[in-house]
């Protein structure tokens, strides 16, 4: 637990009852949430190591109530945090001491279906599976599909621009939404986009999206459906080491294959898969590809022929083609539970999220590897190959006393080892708490005061979701401030025509 | 006017404090190809970023590209075709439109526009493809942001903030975009004779099957003046198209189930193949069809189902509409209206407005562009939002001041 949050603001803290009084005249008493053992359930998020009381929990039903609340908090100088399900693996709904933790969950209606303009549109506590249950009736489905589909939201989604094992082919969230609505610090609500494509001028959508709830609370998403391909086929491949599976997963896209997913597992991740629920995987493979074909029926025939050929080029040992539409989902059944099978093996683990170039994976799983025998830890890897983001998750007794400090070390080396090989710190999960203190490896001073004085047009007090994403806090007006030395700066000698 | 062309990012920063010093405002182009874009501006100073050239890291495999940000884009698609791939938006050529030759913008430029085309229903916008970038910002600062993998959240966003946002935030020195397998092979089916209401009834219902289509654009016929980008005998029908792209077995596989579909509905279907069908939706991104004309032109982007009736509205309007079509399915419709000192803006956004989306004037006199909002007005609450993020990269307004909205 090496990371801190800001020290709680003591008169804030003298304030709580009257702010709780204030907010049971904006919501009814039930959706004020103030006892201690009631607040216990929201004390921490997917990052379980990091836990905290918020000063007080509510639960908005309506816009009009949300706003209400920020402007509130705006006049009391309260923060807040917005919680979507919880189900964030970096912090980013972590409360704080002195916050409001706004809880999303109540609204939970799908607003409206169209078909024709191929939109759905969502308040922010839907959860991600859903949105396609609601449409695949119609022959739809909503791309982005995190492992965490059955209980994440769609807010959360946003909040984190999340993505899933569609991603290469169909994008991430950001790539699959048309609008959105936003409360901000202030109470203001603002829509951006609608069902049309791209935004009028400046794409504040986009930078909402994987704004970790640091910018404003969403309070409405249009996403994107999509109509199932013709056809979809998977297939198994198996190779003795990890080199040949990454080169595999190279030979393919270069030959001009987008697959539907290309994923990857390693030995240990497959063997607690395979014991986890028996999915036909081949528990002596050192890498064990998941790929998934779609289009039409003799389009697929064709891809399945050309990554088969590839895949026993690079001496895959194993290769199976599912049969049926049973056997895809059985396929993907053990990579989709890849993370719960891993913590059955635990007892406890942390999963780590970087991005890599995918030339990069041979070498850096080989680095994992050492350093695990550094750390005496074990590290099963379970990642998206086809677009480089890597989940290794490290295995740690949270009971043993050393090992999850033994275990952060682990994987703030694996992150610093993804920059270094020109990657990023997190592909999907966000920074949150979780990376805030690593921000400095991949960004200048420069760069992150230039993202914090874009914080700064949405929230000049810094109220909303402080501590998570940036490393040190910087005063609006202290960023703000710019020496210009007027009247006195020559045009330098550069050529002009 | 002076224009300067900086050899690198650190001059680029030099002459942004220079100009903050001098309280001097400046244009900033790549070549100045999409320079008739957005509103004019009267500064006396420019940067070009014609001297940053050349590509800077290219990985087939990775489906990556980086290049400094003014390389010639022709220079990065030759490129690109060597190794069969492309950038998969489809980036419009501004050349035609404002009566230039085609091949003349820069890949910086490209995104400072946003300028997507056709495949933009299927594959996205510039901005879904802009992975990173170096800039130096209004304050004369150089900063990064993203990187050169598919997949970041690392802090915000910001390559979407900057893409589309001409020019205000930074100067792009660098970008590293996503690129893309180039299909093998394409063709267009014309579906002749529907009226735009059917058309836009269609292609929405079509972009709701798994054909995987990659264009869907309707033409009404065009009045005289307007060329046609399709063949000469086609040319005066209403057509509706539809794009397929792919493998050879997958075209193959899809035209023909799409062409039986079709003819049981009783349409009349003709075909374009390879090299037709890339010149007609070449055109259609462009907006050839109004090249050699003097109406004023606007771009709207709304619901595409509701293409047709918004197009109707705006007749009802009395708009001296003289020429329209639609693209991505019905969401897209370039309109070329008679020439007017207010562009009929007033009408327009109204009509816009009632529908959700948005209009923007691509083409129309200095004078006009000065007087007329070029870019949708926006409600209070976000047009002060978009105004305080302006002045978060520049708070002097020292980059294209004005160039999106007087107070920006
Ligand atoms: C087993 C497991 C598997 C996972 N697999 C994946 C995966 O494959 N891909 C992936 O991308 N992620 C994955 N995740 C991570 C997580 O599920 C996603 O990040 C998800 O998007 C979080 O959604 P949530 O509703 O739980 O949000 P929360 O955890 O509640 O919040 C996430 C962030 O968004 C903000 N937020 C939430 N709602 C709102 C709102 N309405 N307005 C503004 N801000 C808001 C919060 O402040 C916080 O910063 C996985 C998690 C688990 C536990």
């Amino acid at each position: 637990m090496s990371i801190s949050m800001p020290e709680p603001e003591t008169e804030i803290l003298r304030n709580r009852n009257r702010l709780i009084r204030r907010l049971r005249r904006i919501l009814p008493d039930g959706n004020v949430i103030g006892e201690e053992t009631q607040m216990r359930v929201y004390e921490c998020d997917g990052l379980l190591m990091y836990r905290q009381l918020p000063l007080v929990v509510v639960l908005p039903e309506t816009v009009g109530q949300v706003s209400m609340v920020m402007a509130l908090a705006d006049e009391m100088n309260v923060k807040v945090v917005p919680r979507g399900a919880g189900t964030s693996l970096s912090g980013g709904a972590l409360p704080l001491a002195d916050g409001i933790l706004l809880v999303m969950s109540k609204f939970s209606r799908i607003l409206e279906i169209d078909y024709p303009n191929r939109c759905v549109k969502v308040q922010p506590g839907v959860t991600n599976l859903a949105v396609t249950r609601a449409v695949e009736h119609e022959g739809f489905y909503y791309a982005p599909d995190p492992s965490s589909q059955i209980a994440c939201s769609i807010g959360g989604n946003v909040g984190e621009n999340a993505g899933g094992v569609h991603c290469l082919k169909y994008g991430l969230t950001t790539n699959n939404i048309l609008g959105l609505e936003i409360v901000l610090m202030d109470g203001q609500v603002l829509r951006l986009g609608g069902k049309h494509l791209d935004s009028e001028l400046y794409d504040v959508m986009g930078l909402m999206t994987g704004s970790e709830g640091l910018l404003g609370v969403i309070t409405e998403i249009t996403l994107r459906i999509l109509p199932k391909p013709q056809t979809i086929s998977a297939l198994l491949l198996g190779f003795a080491s990890i080199e040949a599976g990454a080169d595999c997963v190279a030979s393919i896209i270069s030959a001009g294959i987008i697959p539907g997913g290309l994923e990857m597992m390693d030995n240990l991740a497959v063997r607690a898969a395979e014991e986890f629920q028996a999915c036909g995987y081949p528990c002596d493979a050192e890498a064990l590809i998941v790929c998934e074909l779609d289009g039409a029926a003799s389009e697929v025939e064709r891809l399945i022929e050309g990554v088969s050929r590839i895949a026993r080029n690079h001496g895959a040992g194993f290769i199976k083609i599912a049969e049926n539409e049973e056997q895809r989902l059985q396929f993907w059944a053990g990579r989709k539970n890849a993370f719960p099978a891993v913590g059955a093996i635990g007892p406890d683990y942390l999963c780590m999220d970087g991005t890599i170039p995918r030339n990069q994976i041979g070498h850096v799983l080989k680095q994992i590897q050492n350093l695990a025998s550094k750390y005496a830890l074990r590290c099963a890897n379970v990642f998206h190959a086809g677009d480089g983001n890597l989940h290794p998750l490290i295995l740690y007794d949270a009971n043993k006393p050393g090992d999850l400090d033994k275990a952060e070390a682990f994987g703030a080396d694996i992150l610093r080892l993804c920059v270094e090989v020109g990657g990023v710190l997190t592909g999907e999960h966000g920074v949150g708490v979780e990376k805030r203190d690593l921000m400095s490896t991949m960004f200048s001073g420069t760069d992150l005061k230039q993202q914090q004085r874009v914080k700064c047009a949405f929230d000049p007090a810094h109220r909303l979701n402080p501590g998570k994403v940036f490393p040190t806090l910087h005063r609006c007006a202290e960023l703000g401030k710019m020496h210009v030395q007027r009247g006195k700066l020559p045009f330098p000698d550069i050529p002009r025509f | 006017m002076k224009t300067f062309v900086p050899r690198d990012e650190e001059e680029i920063a030099q002459l942004v404090r220079a100009a903050l010093g001098n309280a001097a405002p400046l244009d900033i182009i790549g070549s100045g190809s999409r320079r008739g874009l957005g509103r004019p501006s009267d500064a006396q100073t420019c940067i070009s970023t014609s001297g940053l050239t050349g590509v800077i890291y290219y990985e087939p495999s990775e489906l990556v590209l980086a290049a400094h940000s003014g390389t010639p884009l022709s220079l990065i698609t030759r490129l690109l075709e060597q190794h069969d791939q492309e950038l998969a938006f489809e980036p419009i050529d501004h050349g035609p439109l404002f009566g230039n030759p085609r091949g003349a913008g820069t890949i910086g430029g490209l995104f400072a526009v946003n300028a997507s085309g056709p495949r933009r229903i299927k594959t996205g916008a510039a901005r879904d493809h802009l992975l990173g970038f170096r800039a130096v910002s209004g304050r004369g600062e150089i900063f990064q942001s993203g990187g050169r993998v598919m997949k970041n959240v690392t802090g915000y966003d910001m390559s979407k903030l900057m893409t589309g946002s001409y020019g205000t935030f930074g100067i792009f020195s660098e970008v590293t975009l996503k690129v893309m397998p180039k299909a093998q092979t394409g063709l267009t089916l014309l579906i002749i004779g529907l009226d735009e209401e059917e058309a836009v009834r269609q292609m929405t219902q079509m972009s709701g099957l798994g054909y995987e289509i990659s264009g869907f654009a309707h033409l009404p016929p065009l009045q005289s003046g307007f060329s046609s980008p399709a063949p000469q005998e086609l040319a005066g029908k209403p057509l509706t198209a539809l794009r397929l792209e792919g493998s050879e077995t997958s075209v193959t596989a899809r035209r023909e189930e799409l062409v039986s579909s079709l003819a049981a509905k009783g349409r009349r279907v003709e075909v374009l193949e390879a090299v037709n069908s890339r010149n007609f939706w070449e055109d259609l991104r462009d907006g050839t069809p109004f090249g050699g004309t003097k109406e004023q032109i606007w771009r709207i982007s709304s619901a595409p189902a509701n293409g047709a009736l918004l197009v109707a509205d705006l007749l009802a309007r009395n708009v001296p509409v003289r020429c329209r079509y639609y693209d991505w399915a019905g969401g897209l419709i370039w309109l070329a209206v008679a020439a007017a000192g207010d562009a009929h803006a007033p009408a327009i956004h109204a009509v816009v407005d009632s529908h959700g989306g948005h209009a923007t004037l691509i083409r129309a006199s200095r004078e006009v562009r000065a007087a007329v909002p070029v870019f949708h007005p926006q409600p209070p609450a976000l047009a002060a939002l978009t105004q305080r993020i302006r002045h978060s990269f520049d708070p002097e307004l020292i980059l294209n001041r004005g160039r999106i909205r007087d107070d920006l």
